[in-house]
């Protein structure tokens, strides 16, 4: 167990050094010259040379990139004598449009998205597990029927789609809900309620759906193992093999799932928030992506990524105490 | 859920008109595709767009406006250039009515959106299937030293946040020539998930008897992949592949909507819902039209591609 932890760990530095790396190449080659951009319209030659200085961007590549790896770790200073700005690590820099530290506007944002983030996990749990259960058990009955066709079209319709179709419908025409906008559960909870659920519906609903399907499939082909059958064979209640033998199996994928779903929920928020107009992370992110804001973009893929990676490795973690299968070193 | 056999010795077995000969696995799985009727409308739908999209330019001359002609009649400039008359200027002139503010036929635009959507679609589609193959058979045939490097690839490439990872690149990208870009992009962080399945196939293949038998006569490492195991995978990668294309689809639009997709003007349905964003309160035949277009393609793939899967699924039991 240790030395697996320790592997995964190692792994996952690995990567998130890989990501940062390959993301901040890309960025180096690609984009066009910041110092122009913060250098704005008074601009003259010596100030640009003056920004690039400042900003370390006359310095080749890899000391760039070190400098970024170093403020992360152990933060950073920006400029010499007066002009000097101490960024503390990890520092991810300043946005380039505002001058604002990224981390400051990752601080200011991230009740937004975790709000939706949570509220939507919650409504896609309990909507697609206990739906693909239920569907699962009541195999070929309306029930069934229904929910499976509402999967199918969950999974097909974008969520871009469905926002403006429910914010057309609820919000426009019948008036039952308010724009969303960023209302905080301690300033009015009623409020809070109402403008978050179409986002977390919207959220929601896509991956319900997948959940739905996933976990309908699989109680269908475990109750076909021999297990199953051995269980029922040996009398012992429905209502008992359903929840020793059938469930717990047919849900492991699920768990593994959901934690990169989970994980990976930053790339969903983008468009949520951007279409609901709320201001999170999501926004943020596409809002530096039109204006070419580049240690922003750093900074939410990196965020995104680390994301990402930590929700695998749980999830590796999570996986070994559940399925006894793994525990016994069937891992290939 | 792994689709770990073929269809082709399963059938063998069952379907009586199938002899011993090459014929017949696919000829069984169109059958039993027929004869769903899911299956046929997706199939209906998909062949419709796919047409559209191959007759453009006949199409919009029979319809009579193209997707770049400005229809200043058809918009009211004292509403601030929303379309004349009702469901978003629907009529016999406009058959999907008008963008709102410039007059452009809509119909035109879901045609030359098809276009786009489709032909991305199929390049990823291609790109992935290759790539995936190429790495799947390498890394399962050869094993060892390979494997690894292949595997530890897909890993990092899996644990990637692909989408944000796609914005960022492409929004750092020259905005012109985003289409074989997008069809890049879309496939470099899409090839590992079919590899995965055909390396585990394949190492599984590579151990039964008749790769062992064609091994033994001589036969190269070249002919055994070709001849002997890639046939065998010929249901799994089918199937895995129709079950991508939605996400490539959608990939593509949901690019586009964000802005760092097909660039303007030409026409995508992603970029024409983010288009229609500014517009849904007042014209929402602006939003729902290509929405719909959009969500009926999608569907269409993932009903055809459950449906291939349950075919081939059923095939293995028999």
């Amino acid at each position: 167990m240790v030395r697996f932890l320790v592997t995964r760990l190692a792994g996952m530095v690995g990567v998130l050094f890989l990501v940062v790396l390959f993301t901040y190449a890309i960025f180096f080659a690609l984009s066009p010259d910041p110092a122009v951009q913060i250098c704005g319209k008074n601009c003259t030659p010596e100030l640009i040379d003056q920004i690039r200085t400042n900003l370390g961007l006359d310095r080749p590549f890899y000391e760039q990139f070190l400098g970024f790896l170093s403020g992360l770790f152990v933060g950073t200073t920006y400029g010499t004598g007066a002009n000097a700005i101490d960024c503390a690590a990890p520092c991810l820099g300043y946005s380039f449009q505002t001058g604002q530290p990224v981390l400051e506007m990752f601080e200011q944002r991230f009740g937004v998205s975790a709000t939706l983030a949570v509220g939507a996990a919650v409504l896609w749990l309990l909507m697609g597990v206990s739906g693909g259960m239920i569907a699962a058990i009541k195999k070929g009955t309306w029930f069934d029927r229904a929910a499976t066709g509402a999967a199918l079209g969950g999974v097909s319709i974008p969520n871009y789609v469905l926002a403006l179709v429910l914010q057309y419908v609820l919000v426009v025409r019948l008036g039952w809900l308010p724009f969303p906008q960023a209302v905080p559960f301690a300033a009015d909870p009623g409020q809070w309620f109402l403008n978050f659920v179409m986002p977390w519906l919207v959220l929601a609903f896509t991956y319900a759906s997948m959940y739905q399907r996933l976990t309908r499939a699989n109680v269908l082909d475990t109750l076909d193992e021999n297990f199953v059958r051995t269980a029922r064979a040996k009398g012992l209640a429905p209502r008992l093999v359903w929840r020793r033998h059938a469930l717990r199996p047919a849900l492991t994928p699920v768990v593994t799932l959901f934690g990169m779903d989970f994980a990976g929920l930053l790339g969903g928020a983008i468009i949520i928030e951007t279409v609901f107009g709320l201001n999170g992370i999501g926004k943020m992110a596409s809002d530096s992506i039109t204006k070419n804001d580049q240690p922003v973009i750093m900074g939410v893929t990196l965020v995104a990524a680390f994301l990402v990676i930590v929700g695998n490795v749980i999830v590796d973690i999570v996986y070994t105490t559940i399925d006894p299968r793994v525990r016994i070193g069937a891992r290939a | 859920m792994t689709i770990s056999m073929t269809t082709l010795e399963a059938e063998t077995g069952g379907a009586p008109s199938v002899g011993v000969a090459p014929p017949a696995p696919r000829q069984g799985v169109w059958h039993h595709l027929l004869r769903h009727r899911g299956a046929v409308l997706a199939l209906s739908y998909i062949a419709l767009v796919a047409l559209l999209a191959v007759a453009a330019p006949l199409v919009v001359k029979l319809s009579g406006w193209g997707p770049y002609e400005f229809d200043q009649t058809a918009i009211d400039p004292n509403l601030g250039g929303l379309p004349i008359g009702p469901l978003g200027g629907i009529s016999a002139e406009h058959w999907f009515g008008v963008e709102p503010g410039t007059g452009r036929d809509l119909f035109a635009r879901i045609v030359y959106g098809a276009r786009t959507s489709m032909l991305i679609a199929l390049a990823a589609t291609t790109l992935t299937t290759l790539l995936g193959v190429l790495f799947g058979l390498l890394a399962g045939y050869h094993g060892g030293k390979v494997d690894q490097v292949v595997s530890r690839v897909m890993d990092f490439l899996m644990a990637f946040p692909a989408l944000i990872f796609m914005i960022a690149i492409l929004s750092a990208l020259p905005a012109s020539n985003r289409a074989p870009l997008l069809v890049l992009v879309i496939s470099v962080f899409g090839w590992p998930y079919l590899a995965r399945v055909v390396r585990g196939q394949t190492m599984t293949i590579t151990q039964r008897e008749f790769v062992e038998a064609a091994r033994a006569s001589g036969a190269s490492g070249w002919r055994i992949v070709l001849l002997e195991i890639l046939p065998n995978l010929r249901s799994t990668i089918i199937v895995m592949t129709t079950l991508a294309v939605p996400g490539y689809i959608g990939t593509e639009a949901g690019l586009s909507f964000l802005g760092v997709g097909v660039v303007p003007p030409t026409p995508s349905w992603g970029q024409m819902i983010a288009q229609s964003m500014s517009w849904y309160a007042v014209d929402p035949m602006y939003f729902l039209i290509p929405g719909t277009f959009l969500f009926l393609l999608v569907l269409s793939f993932t009903v055809l591609g459950d449906r291939l899967k349950d075919v081939v699924d059923a095939g293995e039991r028999r």
